[in-house]
């Protein structure tokens, strides 16, 4: 569905931010981008979406090049939540802001106000009157807000930004719970976050950026279950992960460890 | 008897403009050298209860507060927030809105300046947090050329050079990859080490907090509803769950066993899981077949 293709990207007067990155998402696939700041995971997002054109190599969405389409053709199919919402809000009220994306694609006002209704639901601000001011909203609330804005689209592929910020630990998995369901539609979704836990649990397949390049790929048990790669590159490896090595067991999840302590121990 | 860092009575607190209490009915006690780890979900309380202890509101930002405020001794809500200056320092999760100045040097003696101290005082002031954090050699850098976990450094060694007897951390990591999260958590393991300082965090790494909390606190809806050690905490799974608290993952480990039929105590930290487990299963049994 995503395909990357030697691609290369550079700011003025900044480093290669993206080098020489091949790669593809398919339908269906639940994909974690981690790296450390400066790595070059938000850039390669902006690539993705079309926000940003590579300079070598190339990026198609479906059939559309993204250096050859407009962004908002993109955006049919790419939905991208931010890291800071600021940069995303800009309408007078949430339902506005939600509705958007839906006026600009032809929707007609009762679909509209249906999408906008759900997807506020979802992100946990159904409770808020529809004319509330986005600034009111506090910083998490704002970002739930632009998940909304994106989810009420259904793109084929969902990127999301460090989602994370801003969010406590049980709105984390409702997110995934909702991404979740957006896999089992056979829609895709690339998540960009340091929360190996939320990762370990959801996602299916791990890519690993470093000073541009993607230098690991692979399914999340095999890439979180490598402590001593995660250690080299200066990654915490999660706990539940170190204590069944420990206990000489395969696991990455509590859950898992502890079937795998059972079986072992029945 | 000294007077406690923190003494909280029956504390209401809301902005101006809001029509709920955004803090209700707390009541806290944080003892000299104490490190407490506030947790709890987005909207709870946690940074407007921080906000309260350093005597921002009512006195900076609008709201009103209602109880017994004692910080230092010092009853903040009558005799103004100015009373606890330098005695307070607090430090918040963005690093890129806290550092201002063009090089580090001139960042950690920003603040001791404005306290109006002698030159010789700021310059040893200086090095000491420097020194504490592990900054040395960055005294000349642009600030703007650090990387996030370098700048939340430098936002907490200017801080610390007012030398604080309460430092408080509103989720000094969340903006942070694992580098700068290990960074800033190792600097405040070394604190803790190396000052009296009374430190409170809020912070939802909580595999560091059971390492290094004397208390955990969990707060819903302005209220604390769980307080004590992290392995009291820890124990009541339920109910952390509950109030969206993540526990740590060695801890849920004992949870799956305690809901498949095991009685088994639940640890909070590597080691003692590990030990847990040994001691209920052979390990040498686990690791050899």
């Amino acid at each position: 569905m995503i395909e990357l293709k030697n691609v290369s990207f550079t700011y003025p007067n900044g480093p290669r931010a993206v080098d020489n990155v091949s790669l593809s998402i398919d339908r269906g696939e639940f994909v974690a981008l981690i790296g450390h700041s400066g790595a070059g995971k938000t850039t390669l997002a902006k690539l993705i979406v079309g926000l940003l054109k590579p300079e070598a190599g190339w990026v198609k969405v479906g059939d559309l090049d993204t250096k050859t389409t407009p962004v908002s053709k993109i955006a049919e199919h790419v939905g991208y939540v931010f890291q800071n919402p600021d940069l995303m809000i800009f309408s007078a009220t949430i339902y506005n802001e939600v509705a958007f994306a839906l006026r600009n694609r032809g929707y007609r006002e009762n679909e509209i106000k249906k999408r906008v209704v759900q997807a506020l639901k979802e992100v946990d601000l159904g409770h808020k009157p529809l004319d509330t001011p986005p600034y009111m909203l506090s910083f998490g609330e704002k970002h739930r807000l632009a998940i909304a804005s994106v989810l009420a689209t259904e793109p084929d592929l969902l990127i999301l930004d460090e989602p994370t910020t801003g969010l406590d630990y049980a709105r984390c998995l409702k997110l995934m719970e909702i991404c979740e369901r957006l896999v089992k539609k056979g829609k895709s979704v690339l998540i960009i976050t340091h929360d190996f836990g939320l990762i370990a649990e959801y996602a299916d397949r791990v890519l690993v950026m470093k000073k541009g390049r993607i230098i690991r790929d692979g399914a999340t048990k095999e890439v979180l279950g490598d402590i001593e790669f995660l250690e080299k590159e200066g990654f915490m490896p999660l706990q539940s992960t170190l204590l069944a090595r420990k206990l000489g067991l395969k696991a990455l999840t509590p859950r898992e460890l502890a079937s795998a302590i059972l079986e072992r121990n029945p | 008897m000294g007077a406690l860092p923190v003494e909280l009575e029956n504390v209401y607190a809301k902005y101006a403009g809001s029509e709920d209490w955004i803090i209700e009915d707390v009541t806290l006690k944080v003892d000299r050298g104490e490190m407490v780890v506030i947790m709890g979900p987005s909207g709870c309380g946690k940074s407007t209860l921080i906000n309260v202890i350093g005597g921002l509101i009512p006195h900076i930002v609008a709201g009103v507060v209602k109880g017994k405020v004692k910080v230092e001794g010092i009853d903040i809500l009558k005799e103004g927030y100015r009373a606890i200056v330098g005695k307070v320092g607090i430090v918040y999760q963005n690093p890129e809105i806290q550092v201002i100045t063009r090089s580090v040097s001139e960042e950690l003696a920003m603040a001791p300046e404005n306290l109006g101290l002698p030159r010789d005082e700021i310059i040893e002031r200086v090095n000491w947090a420097l020194e504490i954090l592990g900054l040395r050699g960055y005294e000349k850098r642009d600030p703007q050329t650090l990387s996030g976990g370098e700048k939340q450094l430098v936002a907490i060694a200017s801080v610390l050079t007012m030398q604080p007897r309460i430092l408080m951390l509103d989720e000094p990591t969340s903006m942070l990859d694992h580098e700068g999260t290990k960074m800033v958590l190792n600097a405040i393991n070394n604190l803790r080490e190396n000052t009296e300082m009374t430190v409170i965090v809020v912070e939802h790494r909580v595999e560091w907090a059971v390492e290094v909390a004397d208390k955990i606190i969990v707060m819903d809806q302005g209220r604390i509803v769980l307080e004590g050690s992290p392995a009291e905490v820890f124990s009541r799974g339920e109910e952390v769950k509950k109030f969206g608290v993540r526990p740590p993952s060695v801890s849920e480990v004992a949870y799956e066993l305690r809901a498949r039929g095991l009685d088994i105590p639940v640890p909070v930290r590597l080691s003692e899981a590990y030990k847990v487990l040994s001691e209920v299963f052979s390990v040498d049994r686990i690791k050899e077949r």
